[in-house]
């Protein structure tokens, strides 16, 4: 499959069309935002009608209380099948895509532009950020990548921008005649700069971020999205709120914004996209990715390097980390991280995707819940983060349940060099061969050090 | 062959097994225990996400904080949903009341104004600085308590571990050349022995992996003994994989339970580290009632688990609560509060002079704020740390101000946190 002349067979991954999904049957971000406003709707029709008249009685307290249980479930109830049938289809299609690549890097990128399902709002739109927004954009710019991120419903909720009020916007004067008092919410301008674009070390200030935060003030989504004064309309989409948006000139890192309306958040988006220590940072973190936790110096340059002088076209800056020799020289410098190590099984294996729920619990088991890092930050990605003793035994009991399973059905002995290709060491051979039946050679073929490695 | 339960029979053999074979790694790791010398026990307690200081110990006699806080106050104790009473000037948010109950007994001490060295406002290089012990982001590879570890008269004395992370992974602060362990329940059957041992001898070429399976095998004979009956039997029956979705609550009373039964053991682990998140409440944080006391109250009520569970070992115990960082003074736009400077951190066990709110209060009007916005730190976290590296786990002053945290003799330890 891969043949000789591996450069050439990862490079032409990059041509081509962009990284869609073949899944039928998943919904978009604004069919599932509007299925959740109609129910958050209803859940506050039901709490403003209250009660009825003998409201008093215990047993009718008690009915309540299990019927406003019942009302708390509902969201989970909707997400929760989305959630999981959209994980098992960018699994499935891990398993059976020939450009595996090009789905590394939409792995790479859901990374860095994470959400995390741990906030219930985006439980049921993690999975079309990463459809909707990285897989179009993988193959082309980052300046697109990162506006078609920054838009998505979900990177809205997860970083609480949807609500975000300019102090002298229209609906913070209103809002101010009824002695309530809205405001910013300076957490999406924040880690914009810290972990989407420049990076913590670029030198912005408290000052950058609040005038970029009011920069950002409207970019919201239409619908109600569950209580307050938003207006309802173009449910569950990106929407530009004019009445929210701060008035006026911002100025960001030393350059003035005068656009008015959300030209102003685009241009300061373009600016940061194109920024020198934007293509420093992406460049180290697709070295570290890709080459090694402590990435060398001179693959990080000749990586941002490629970004600067492209303007950010990825598939340029994906060439030059290719070309870096490092990339080549040393094998195995990668401890896996659990997606990693599952996904290299599923597809070492070609296993199949049951439809049920549990089908995709070995993310859990094994320490990586799908879209669940917990922080926007995403996954660590040192192998310190990963190569716990805990997590060493949760790999191998997993692995050896797995084989039990399969038992005899895999010839081990083709399996080896197939999955290990060059890597694929004598002591793993000879432990295959000396195991006490097919079962067991499986186990030690999945457990081996060159297969915990990449 | 002693029986306790499934889950440490093939463990505890495969160890004999290791041995009968000369499996060096695994021999190395399993050299009998001698009793640990030190008796202390300490737990740290990650509080990730930044919590908000203000809302778990509301100064709600300081002039300003109504003010600020808006719908996010909460009202002085006495009122409706009013704070639990600490003294005149600070209460505990109303979720944390068996804190309230051991401010009571004196075993809790509140810091309201505590930081670490960092300035900036990233989480992540924020942890970092918290679980490094360093004053900059990034500084160093090894964690404080690592250091720490190294220090302690006696800690690894049986090549045992001194210190135990509950999660599948090290997290930084015990990171290092001291050995340690980590540790999440299993819902995995466990391998054969023969299977097992010739994963080891496999990994007997790989430092790394033999290293940490070794640690494994110890460790996991250890907890299961040290595991409660009820989740023995869960990891005992178990299928093989289930994704039990369970509260906040649970499953910090699950890790809380593990740990009491690590630190019980005469021969167990001096320290252990285990995190909690979601504390970045940047919309619709709450403040009487909703998110945040939701998860103070989870929290609240893990820590009367692992008072109950360490039974007579909590009289020798110090649990140290700290947060990477505070949140801004004023509530936010959205009914929350963005990512500030000075947080509230909590000492508390039977071994700490508690009763007591240790704070050089710096007030919340506007010439008192940190860059007119945020708490300003009065206690340097790593004071606090020192305290109880010194006082509880006998570590001498110099290696403190050296080694544990490097350069840091502006921040010295202070004398009286813990009982005598």
């Amino acid at each position: 499959m891969i043949g000789a002349d591996a450069r050439g067979w990862l490079e032409a991954q990059l041509r081509g069309a962009p990284a869609a999904l073949p899944a039928a049957g998943l919904r978009s971000s604004a069919e599932i935002l509007s299925d959740a406003a109609a129910i958050r709707q209803q859940l506050q029709t039901q709490r403003r009608a209250g009660p009825g008249e003998d409201g008093h009685t215990a047993a009718a307290a008690a009915s309540a209380s299990s019927a406003a249980v019942a009302a708390a479930m509902r969201l989970p109830q909707l997400f929760r099948p989305i959630y999981i049938a959209e994980i098992q289809a960018r699994l499935r299609n891990a398993v059976i895509t020939e450009r595996p690549w090009v789905e590394r890097l939409v792995y790479f990128w859901s990374n860095h532009f994470a959400v995390s399902v741990d906030k219930l709002a985006v439980l049921g739109v993690a999975g079309s950020l990463e459809r909707e927004a990285i897989r179009p954009h993988v193959l082309g710019n980052f300046r697109e990548l990162l506006l078609a991120v920054e838009q998505h419903p979900a990177m809205l909720l997860y970083l609480d921008n949807q609500r975000s009020v300019g102090p002298n916007s229209v609906l913070a004067q209103r809002a101010a005649r009824r002695e309530r008092t809205l405001g910013l919410n300076e957490n999406l301008a924040r880690e914009i700069l810290e972990l989407h674009t420049l990076g913590v070390d670029a030198g912005y200030t408290q000052t950058d971020v609040t005038s970029f935060a009011k920069v950002l003030t409207g970019w919201s989504l239409g619908g109600a999205d569950g209580a307050g004064p938003l207006q309802a309309d173009a449910t569950g989409q990106f929407l530009f709120r004019a009445l929210l948006h701060e008035p006026g000139a911002q100025t960001v890192l030393r350059r003035r914004y005068g656009q008015s309306d959300q030209a102003q958040g685009r241009a300061l988006l373009n600016d940061l996209a194109l920024a020198s220590p934007t293509a420093r940072h992406i460049a180290t973190k697709l070295a570290r990715h890709f080459i090694a936790d402590d990435p060398p110096p001179a693959a990080v340059a000749r990586i941002a390097q490629a970004f600067e002088r492209s303007g950010g076209d990825l598939p340029q800056v994906y060439r030059a980390l290719l070309g870096c020799e490092q990339a080549w020289q040393a094998p195995l410098a990668k401890y896996k991280t659990p997606q990693d190590y599952l996904l290299s099984i599923y597809r070492g294996l070609q296993l199949p995707v049951a439809d049920r729920p549990r089908s995709i619990g070995a993310f859990d088991v094994l320490g990586q819940r799908q879209f669940a890092p917990g922080s926007p930050a995403g996954w660590p990605d040192r192998s310190d983060d990963w190569d716990g003793a805990s997590a060493l035994m949760k790999r191998i009991e997993f692995a050896d349940a797995l084989a039990q399973r399969l038992g005899g059905t895999r010839a081990v002995a083709e399996l080896g060099p197939q999955l290990l290709g060059a890597t694929y060491s004598d002591e793993t051979r000879a432990s295959l061969q000396r195991a006490a039946n097919d079962g067991q050679a499986l186990t030690l073929l999945l457990t081996a050090p060159e297969f915990l490695r990449r | 062959m002693h029986r306790d339960h499934p889950v440490s029979i093939n463990r505890r053999s495969l160890l004999q097994l290791g041995l009968a074979t000369g499996g060096a790694a695994v021999a190395a790791r399993y050299s009998f225990a001698a009793p640990a010398a030190s008796p202390s026990r300490f737990v740290f307690i990650i509080l990730r996400g930044a919590l908000d200081g203000l809302s778990a110990v509301p100064p709600y006699a300081d002039p300003d904080y109504a003010r600020l806080r808006g719908d996010l106050a909460i009202a002085p104790p006495g009122s409706s949903d009013g704070a639990l009473r600490l003294d005149g000037y600070f209460g505990l948010n109303p979720g944390l009341q068996f804190m309230q109950e051991a401010f009571a007994a004196r075993e809790l001490l509140v810091l309201p104004a505590a930081a670490t060295a960092y300035r900036e406002r990233s989480h992540f290089d924020a942890q970092d600085v918290l679980e490094s012990g360093m004053t900059q982001p990034h500084a160093s590879e090894t964690g404080w308590l690592n250091r720490a570890l190294l220090n302690v008269p006696s800690a690894g004395r049986g090549g045992r571990e001194g210190g135990v992370a509950l999660a599948q992974n090290v997290p930084l602060v015990l990171r290092g050349s001291a050995e340690v362990a980590s540790w999440s329940p299993s819902v995995l059957p466990d391998l054969d022995d023969d299977t097992m041992r010739r994963i080891a001898d496999r990994y007997a070429s790989d430092p790394l992996l033999a290293r940490r399976l070794a640690e494994a095998l110890a460790t996991g004979s250890e907890a299961a003994q040290a595991q409660s009956p009820s989740m023995a039997s869960d990891a005992g029956d178990g299928p093989a994989m289930r994704t039990a979705v369970r509260s906040t609550a649970a499953r910090y009373t699950e890790t809380v339970r593990t740990v009491a039964g690590f630190l019980r053991r005469d021969d167990g682990p001096a320290i252990a580290v285990f995190d909690t998140t979601g504390w970045d409440t940047h919309f619709n944080e709450g403040g009487a009632q909703g998110q945040l006391r939701a998860r103070l109250s989870a929290l609240d009520q893990s820590l009367r688990t692992l008072k109950e569970s360490l039974a007579d070992v909590w009289p020798r115990t110090v649990v140290l609560l700290a947060t990477e960082f505070g949140r801004t003074a004023a509530a936010n736009g959205t009914r929350g509060t963005d990512h500030g400077t000075a947080s509230a951190a909590f000492l508390l066990g039977g071994a700490v002079a508690g009763g007591r709110i240790v704070a050089d209060w710096p007030g919340l009007s506007a010439r008192a704020l940190y860059q007119q916005r945020d708490l300003k730190p009065t206690l340097d976290l790593r004071s606090v740390m020192k305290s109880v590296l010194h006082e509880h786990l006998q570590i001498a002053a110099r290696a403190l101000d050296n080694d544990v945290f490097p350069n840091s003799s502006a921040a010295p330890y202070i004398a009286g946190l813990l009982r005598a």
